[in-house]
């Protein structure tokens, strides 16, 4: 058999030749051939995320911490970790000839003889507060969304150490030009160490080289300050931002959103663009305010000596709450064996500060203990959808509140001309009551806000339309809510009560963990009581039954009147004017 | 002033002398009779009838707007219960009523926790009448001369060395109770350091030697004439350099850099992230659904 080669083409005598790539393609291609990075980009390139204004509150923190990496490799090129005693000589007058230590004299040069050293200092100063600030509301955001639920626990955890270390991170920084404020509250915290019954005088004789304030602490708090957490501070980052990306960041439900999808933009061109921006404007801030905004002015506080003190020596914001719960705290100390116990300092600055943090670590696991919720969310919950979390963080937040006021007591006290005593005695009974109130309010407030989507779920929306029945009555007409609206409003979860299972087996042996599991089950009753679940499909049906049975009967008013629509936007009305009148 | 004050001093140490009362009686005695022949000419005759009238003056002004809580004769007044109602003004000295009716202190509004500064009441002859009177109920300090409180008279360099010893001698002395920067502070039951910044020269050099409300005195032994005006001079050089970071919140420390941390930090780049989500990629100018 013969073949026809007439039909084949005669063209394509040599092997298919790729376009000559462009420049960028070149060097992209080289870079892939030995980097591998055309896989990895391929897949993380096109990751998509969800777009909401309180998925950036995060971003917030990591560009402030970029920030704070730029400015502070800055600062260092002039600071000197040193306590060695010199004489002022730079240029700001009413310091000149003052003793100080070289880390001050350093400061003031970074402040006035080095171009744009004030500048970078303040931003430095501004976009730590910045940091820790934005920390706190991403904190936040991601709580009361329920974004901590599982499979994103230790990412919470990780969240929580990034705080503390931010932290500690400030304080060592504020810490370093060794003027008067700061001074003082490095004498704070070596009180605060000596607190610690039996090894509070180590811990304070370790970490200062003996007897406060000795010549040590300042290059300690130096290492401490630009080696060791910033290390740890970027490793954490790392990996909160490595467990994001395999997580896959949370959305809010809605049509089309699901727990297996993510629903938004690309990483490029959108998220790129976004973030990136976002750096700039992060920075800018910072560096405006760093312009613009004196903080922290040193040469009015003066070189630290022990004689020495001002009034208003706050710490800054981040450390002012456990502040305010020493402030508060009534003198009470005992001796035992000629030992002095300050339970006055201990337990306020110690205590408690660990003793919050340990609950705001434990808040996913406890949740999860209490409602038996094992499952993966990828979904967001509004915060009245779970009514007892939100209410339990507003009242975390009223604590904290409360305490951070009473840290600024006697600031508040001159302000707003008030009794520095009297805040003091308000305040110790408002940290336990105030709470309290917060929670009862949040919980009934979130309660109150369920029934509303309730109502809008099974009687419509209000649309401001009064009618009038033939009997004189008025009454307002409802309209049903436009299904994308009613499918959002209904994707969550109904809430499962925890149940044990039978207290006893067969045998009549009590099952391991019966008793703990009766006060699970207790807890978790509680933990949903009142909360309103969403209408059944039923109670959807039997709802949209009658709406169309009103419908019916107000049917004759139209054509006689205005039905609504006129008014509210739901549909155009061009052409259609106001009948029968 | 000064030279009398250190008379004063040396005098005290030879005090416990065995005939030293004797000794300074004859003293006191002679030098009064001396004096009154000597200096009485006819024009000082005069001065003296004019200062005879300011007191007398004073005295009324006294009698209408400060006996009902000073006494009559400045005595004080005693409240059932013990208190001060008003305190005995014997002894408190010129400088003392310079201070109170002249930054508007006294005459009190109203009994509280502390006077506050508020409108002057009394015309600058007025105040200086109830100096006047007031001086003649017992020896204090009086109203200092500019030359005690002003670095005027120095040269740059002695000015510059004044005012690097009053800001060391202001972090010691001052800023526990009156701020870093004189802003103010909070003290205990409703009073409250005042603030400093923006005060006349004078009036800082009397309250500190009069010591007024709960404010120490501080003595010319606790800190001399000098180092008061190199105080003064601290101060008055931050109110000319002020403002060298930029605004100042108020000088109040920390607590006001977290609430503008807070408000416009914080504030501000949550405004820019609702900003930035409000406006997705799009190709026509309806906003895309994602």
């Amino acid at each position: 058999m013969s073949i026809d080669t007439s039909r084949v083409a005669t063209s394509n005598s040599s092997a298919a030749t790729a376009k000559k790539p462009g420049k960028a393609g070149a060097v992209a291609n080289w870079a892939d051939e030995r980097l591998g990075l055309g896989t990895a980009m391929k897949k993380n390139l096109r990751k998509v995320f969800p777009d909401h204004w309180s998925f950036m509150l995060g971003e917030i923190a990591l560009w402030s911490f970029v920030v704070l990496l730029l400015t502070g490799v800055f600062l260092t090129l002039w600071y000197h970790p040193s306590m060695a005693e010199v004489v002022y000589e730079g240029s700001y007058d009413p310091l000149r000839g003052v003793l100080m230590s070289d880390a001050m004299a350093s400061t003031l040069d970074i402040s006035f003889d080095v171009r744009g050293g004030l500048m970078i200092r303040q931003a430095h100063h501004w976009a730590a507060m910045i940091f820790i600030a934005s920390m706190m509301i991403h904190l936040l955001r991601v709580y009361f969304t329920g974004a901590y639920r599982k499979p994103r626990e230790l990412n919470w955890v990780i969240g929580c150490l990034l705080l503390l270390l931010g932290t500690l991170e400030g304080f060592t920084g504020y810490s370093l030009p060794d003027d008067l404020l700061s001074g003082t509250g490095i004498r704070a915290a070596d009180g605060f160490m000596k607190s610690i019954p039996v090894v509070g005088t180590y811990v304070s004789f370790f970490l200062f080289g003996g007897e406060f304030p000795g010549d040590q602490i300042i290059p300690r708090l130096y290492m401490i300050h630009v080696l060791l957490i910033p290390g740890l501070l970027l490793a954490l980052i790392a990996a909160h931002m490595l467990l994001l990306v395999y997580h896959k960041h949370t959305q809010w439900p809605g049509p089309g959103r699901t727990e297996e999808n993510v629903v938004g933009f690309p990483m490029l061109p959108v998220y790129a663009a976004k973030a990136g921006g976002f750096f700039f404007i992060v920075f800018g801030v910072t560096a405006i305010m760093g312009g613009l905004l004196g903080i922290n002015p040193i040469w009015k506080y003066g070189p630290y000596d022990p004689t020495k003190v001002t009034a208003g020596s706050q710490p800054d914001w981040y450390m002012g709450w456990p502040d305010g719960a020493l402030r508060i705290m009534p003198g009470w100390e005992f001796h035992l064996g000629g030992y002095s116990f300050a339970l006055n300092v201990f337990l306020p600055i110690i205590v408690l500060p660990g003793l919050m943090f340990t609950i705001l670590l434990l808040l996913p696991f406890i949740e999860s203990w209490i409602t038996g919720d094992k499952r993966e969310h990828h979904l967001l919950e509004r915060p009245r959808n779970a009514p007892t979390r939100t209410a339990l963080m507003v009242s975390l937040m009223t604590f904290y509140g409360l305490m951070w006021a009473a840290g600024g007591n006697d600031i508040i006290a001159i302000t707003l001309n008030s009794d520095i005593n009297q805040i003091t005695y308000f305040m110790r009974v408002a940290v336990f009551v105030g709470p309290a109130i917060a929670f009862w309010v949040t919980r009934r407030w979130c309660i109150s806000l369920q029934r509303h989507d309730e109502a809008k779920l099974l009687h419509g929306y209000e649309t401001g339309v009064i009618m009038r029945s033939p009997e004189g009555g008025y009454s307002e007409r409802h309209l049903p809510i436009s299904e994308n609206a009613a499918y959002t409003l209904t994707a969550r979860d109904r809430d499962v009560v925890y149940t044990p299972g039978s207290e006893t087996d067969e045998s009549g042996v009590a099952a391991p963990g019966g008793r703990l599991n009766g006060l699970r089950a207790k807890l978790s009753e509680l933990w949903f009581a009142d909360n309103v679940q969403k209408p059944t499909a039923q109670e959807l049906e039997e709802a949209r039954h009658h709406a169309e049975h009103e419908h019916a009967l107000t049917a004759a008013l139209d054509g006689v009147a205005a039905d609504g629509h006129q008014f509210d936007g739901h549909h155009a009305v061009e052409g259609e004017s106001l009948r029968g009148h | 002033m000064r030279i009398l004050n250190s008379a004063a001093g040396r005098l005290s140490r030879l005090r416990r002398g065995r005939l030293a009362g004797a000794l300074l009686l004859m003293v006191g005695l002679l030098a009064a009779g001396g004096l009154w022949t000597a200096v009485m000419t006819p024009a000082s005759a005069e001065k003296t009838q004019d200062l005879a009238s300011q007191v007398e003056e004073g005295r009324k002004l006294f009698l209408v707007g400060c006996s009902t809580c000073h006494g009559t004769n400045g005595e004080g007044i005693l409240t059932d219960r013990g208190n001060n109602l008003g305190p005995s003004l014997v002894g408190v000295g010129a400088a003392a009523v310079d201070f109170q009716v002249g930054t508007g202190r006294m005459p009190m509004a109203q009994p509280g926790a502390q006077a506050p500064r508020k409108d002057v009441a009394y015309s600058d002859e007025e105040t200086a009448a109830l100096a006047a009177y007031v001086a003649t109920l017992g020896p204090g300090p009086a109203i200092p001369a500019e030359s005690d409180y002003s670095i005027d008279g120095l040269d740059s360099e002695a000015q510059e060395a004044a005012i690097v010893r009053g800001g060391q001698l202001f972090l010691t002395n001052c800023t526990a109770c009156h701020n870093f920067e004189g802003s103010g502070g909070a003290m205990p039951n409703g009073g409250y350091a005042p603030t400093v910044r923006g005060v006349d020269s004078k009036y800082i050099y009397e309250a500190l030697l009069t010591g007024p409300q709960t404010m120490p005195t501080f003595s010319n032994g606790n800190l001399t004439p000098d180092q008061k005006r190199d105080i003064i001079a601290y101060l008055n050089n931050l109110n000319d350099s002020a403002g060298v970071g930029g605004f100042g919140m108020g000088s109040l420390g920390p607590v006001a850099e977290g609430l503008f941390a807070w408000i416009v930090g914080i504030g501000g780049l949550v405004g820019f992230a609702v900003w930035i989500a409000a406006h997705t990629t799009r190709s026509s100018k309806k906003k895309v659904q994602a």
